[in-house]
């Protein structure tokens, strides 16, 4: 739907090419274009339109980067504004100086707080802690079974209510539990409640009061829409929240709620949520939610990375042996030589969608090196056609470069495969290559 | 009981002065105001805010502008009048047609997506029909989730209808197979078939309603009946795709749209009636097995605006 937002842009600034400065005229209508993404994102409304007003407050008169298109400049520009908002490190868990740390977690109606209990207690556990799990959902049925259920599974115990206890008193028995039994953390799933439900916000704010949680942590589903807002100022205004954790993020929901949540709670988005099983928790990464929101997966932070090292004149020339498959061990050098520039090359490879799988394919970073050498040692007619390269020609080169026949070998392998992938990747269109370097779409 | 009762009917009736006074509100905020571009906006906002969604709002409001002119409105009451129309007309497409009643058992497939409630929808439908008098059995078909044949069980008790359920983890569509002979034994009238919520993304999880469908129809040819998708109020933009994608697996006959006892407005419907032309059943108003109301797109605009 979205994916095409930088394209659309692009589209938009096409005819400014060239020209040097974004004015107020030239970029109303990419503004436009933003602003309609966030919405459809479910970004809220107002933070959509403050957000679009800094972005225009920063863009008027910038210069236009000689490596970027002025579409790609707004984008940029909209991106780091947009990583700024979400929050640029991770915040992580604060646990109390004093053991055990009291953890509550709140939210509407099926958000996921069992699930997300269960994630948490997991995840403590992994870090070398002793958690237990409160099952303080007296209102939905069967919810202290589900919560029992996912304690069984993990081997971490559950406190399980008596018949007509109240919440507080709940939470009040594991605190003391934990004491005697030596948990450093208490992990308390509270009932799925409206915000505008009177008696039971009562009630949190009553356990809030009485127990003094060092984290209160909003679990708010990612596909909510406008109504985030709504939910999460009563509750930040009712018990103070700490931090938020954003469950049902491996669907497709662009996740403006997020942005959203942010904004009118000013609190840190902790963890976010990708699937059923419970070690499915993931740390916030601002990063990637910012690319999400704006539909244009990681590729935006690598054109970012990219711009700074890639030299136009290359890029383009690079992608013109790709696609008529003309590239050569002199190419592959050239574009080593750029990648080492771009900085760690797993952290490339990470960014490209599609990429992971090529993982094995790759040279570590300190074969860059090696294989530089190997490249060296090579006549310009052996880099220009890998298949004169006979055994003892392998030999000389491998003699020549300091490593082993087998090293060259591996090299030649590789290289077929990346031509090979390169191939694919150019061929998905500008999805591809075109967006690894800026500088290869317009030839 | 009786207590109770008067409470909600206390409740309703607050939130109704509310409803009635944020209008006229809206009203004396914009009496004697002119149709101009602000106006429209405000408009525009308000849709985008009940979650209609940007591109939705901005064709109602063209569309709005169009009849406006042709109508020769000036003054900003009429305009909202007309708005209020336009809204109506749209989710009026949603408001189901009576169809013939199928020969007993008459199967319902629920389905949606995690949390949404779809157990809590069974346990109110179960209510409503052992109510008026029908034999319910419900169909555990969440062998996934933890607890959720505990928590349906629950719902059976409180509706007094059977439950046929297999163990945790056990084959979705074995459970299904059973509840069905079951209910063709026992002559049951209705039987509505509880599943594991899952994401629209996860086509192996789609392939598994997809089998339940078919194992539906090997005991009773003309089953499932229906396929009810819940979809929860508070959902925004993503709801469309929630729709796109259990419709194109399995083909939902019609909708249900929980949680608007809650400040979310449910404005997405307005795109998903208009696109899918699929019917909307109920709505979720509240977490009691009473909370259930048919679909009423007149309440369902004026909450909007
Ligand atoms: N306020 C309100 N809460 C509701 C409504 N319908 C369901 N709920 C609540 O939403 C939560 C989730 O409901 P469930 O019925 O368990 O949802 P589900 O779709 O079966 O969930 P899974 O099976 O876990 O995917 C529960 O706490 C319900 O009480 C409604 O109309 N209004
Ligand atoms: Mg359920």
């Amino acid at each position: 739907m979205f994916e095409a937002l930088t394209g659309r842009l692009e589209g938009i600034f096409q005819k400014l090419r060239g020209r040097g400065l974004l004015t107020e005229e030239n970029i109303r209508e990419g503004l436009r274009e933003v602003r309609l993404a966030l919405l459809e994102a479910d970004v809220h409304f107002t933070v959509v339109k403050q957000f679009v007003e800094r972005v225009r407050e920063r863009a008027v008169g910038q210069e236009v980067l000689k490596s970027l298109t002025p579409g790609q400049q707004v984008v940029k520009i909209v991106h780091e504004e947009l990583i700024g908002l979400l929050g640029v490190n991770h915040v992580p868990l604060a646990f109390a100086q004093q053991p055990p740390t009291l953890i509550f977690l709140v939210g509407l109606q099926g958000s996921g707080k069992t699930t997300t209990a269960g994630k948490l207690a997991l995840w403590c556990r992994e870090k070398g802690r002793s958690p237990l799990l409160v099952a303080a959902d007296v209102q939905r049925p069967a919810a202290a079974a589900q919560l029992a259920t996912l304690g069984e599974q993990l081997k971490v115990p559950v406190l399980t209510p008596k018949p007509g206890a109240k919440p507080v008193e709940i939470a009040r028995e594991g605190l003391s539990r934990a004491r005697k039994q030596a948990h450093d953390v208490v992990l308390v799933d509270t009932a799925g409640r409206l915000h505008i439900d009177p008696d039971l916000m009562a009630e949190l704010k009553e356990m809030a009061a009485a127990l003094r949680p060092h984290e209160v942590l909003l679990v708010a589903d990612a596909m909510t829409g406008q109504d985030a807002v709504n939910s999460a100022t009563a509750f930040h205004g009712g018990v103070g929240l700490t931090g938020i954790i954003l469950t049902k993020m491996d669907g497709d929901a662009r996740g403006g709620a997020a942005l959203s949540i942010r904004a009118v709670t000013g609190q840190a988005i902790k963890f976010i949520g990708v699937g059923e099983k419970l070690d499915r928790l993931e740390a916030f990464h601002p990063e990637r939610i910012a690319s999400r929101i704006l539909g244009m997966g990681d590729v935006l932070s690598l054109v970012e990375k990219a711009q700074q090292a890639v030299e136009l004149e290359n890029a383009e020339r690079l992608a013109r042996r790709i696609r008529e498959d003309k590239f050569t061990l002199d190419d592959f050098r050239l574009q080593l030589q750029q990648v080492k520039r771009m900085g760690s090359l797993e952290q490339i490879m990470e960014m490209i969608p599609g990429f992971k799988k090529l993982k094995g394919v790759q040279p570590d970073e300190r074969e860059l090196v090696k294989v530089q050498a190997i490249i060296d040692s090579m006549t310009a007619e052996e880099r220009r056609d890998i298949a004169v390269i006979n055994s003892s020609r392998k030999r000389r080169i491998a003699m020549g470069s300091g490593t082993q026949a087998h090293d060259v070998n591996r090299l030649l392998k590789q290289f077929t495969e990346t031509k090979r992938l390169m191939r694919q990747i150019s061929r998905a269109g500008p999805q591809g290559l075109g967006k690894m370097f800026p500088g290869l779409r317009g030839s | 009981m009786a207590l109770a009762f008067l409470d909600r009917w206390k409740q309703g009736l607050a939130k109704t002065r509310q409803n009635l006074q944020s209008r006229l509100d809206w009203l004396r905020g914009v009496a004697g105001r002119r149709l101009d571009q602000e106006l429209l906006e405000e408009l525009e906002e308000a849709l985008i805010l009940a979650d209609v969604g940007p591109q939705t709002a901005g064709n109602i409001v063209a569309r709005l502008q169009e009849k406006a002119a042709r109508e020769g409105i000036r003054e900003a009451c009429d305009l909202k009048e007309i708005l209020r129309r336009i809204l109506v007309e749209i989710l009026s497409q949603g408001v189901p047609a009576p169809g013939p009643c199928p020969q007993a058992p008459r199967v319902i497939m629920v389905v949606g997506v995690n949390g949404v409630g779809k157990t809590t929808t069974i346990g109110k439908l179960a209510k409503r029909w052992v109510d008026e008098g029908s034999a319910v059995l419900l169909a555990a078909g969440d062998t996934f989730r933890a607890a959720a044949i505990e928590q349906l069980e629950i719902w059976g008790e409180r509706a007094r209808a059977q439950v046929v359920k297999h163990q945790s983890g056990a084959d979705p569509a074995a459970v299904i197979y059973d509840a069905l002979q079951a209910a063709k034994a026992r002559g049951s009238q209705v039987v509505l078939a509880d599943t594991a919520g899952r994401l629209h993304t996860k086509m192996n999880l789609m392939e598994e309603l997809k089998k339940i469908k078919r194992v539906m129809g090997q005991v009773v040819p003309t089953a499932p009946h229906e396929v009810l998708l819940i979809l929860d109020a508070t959902t925004g933009q993503n709801a469309v795709s929630q729709v796109r994608l259990f419709h194109e697996a399995i083909g939902v006959t019609g909708l249900v749209v929980t949680k608007l006892d809650g400040t979310a407005k449910g404005g997405i419907l307005l795109r998903i009636v208009d696109e899918f032309r699929l019917p909307v059943h109920y709505v979720g108003v509240g977490e009691s097995p009473d909370d259930l109301r048919e679909f009423d797109p007149e309440a369902f605009a004026d909450s909007i605006l």
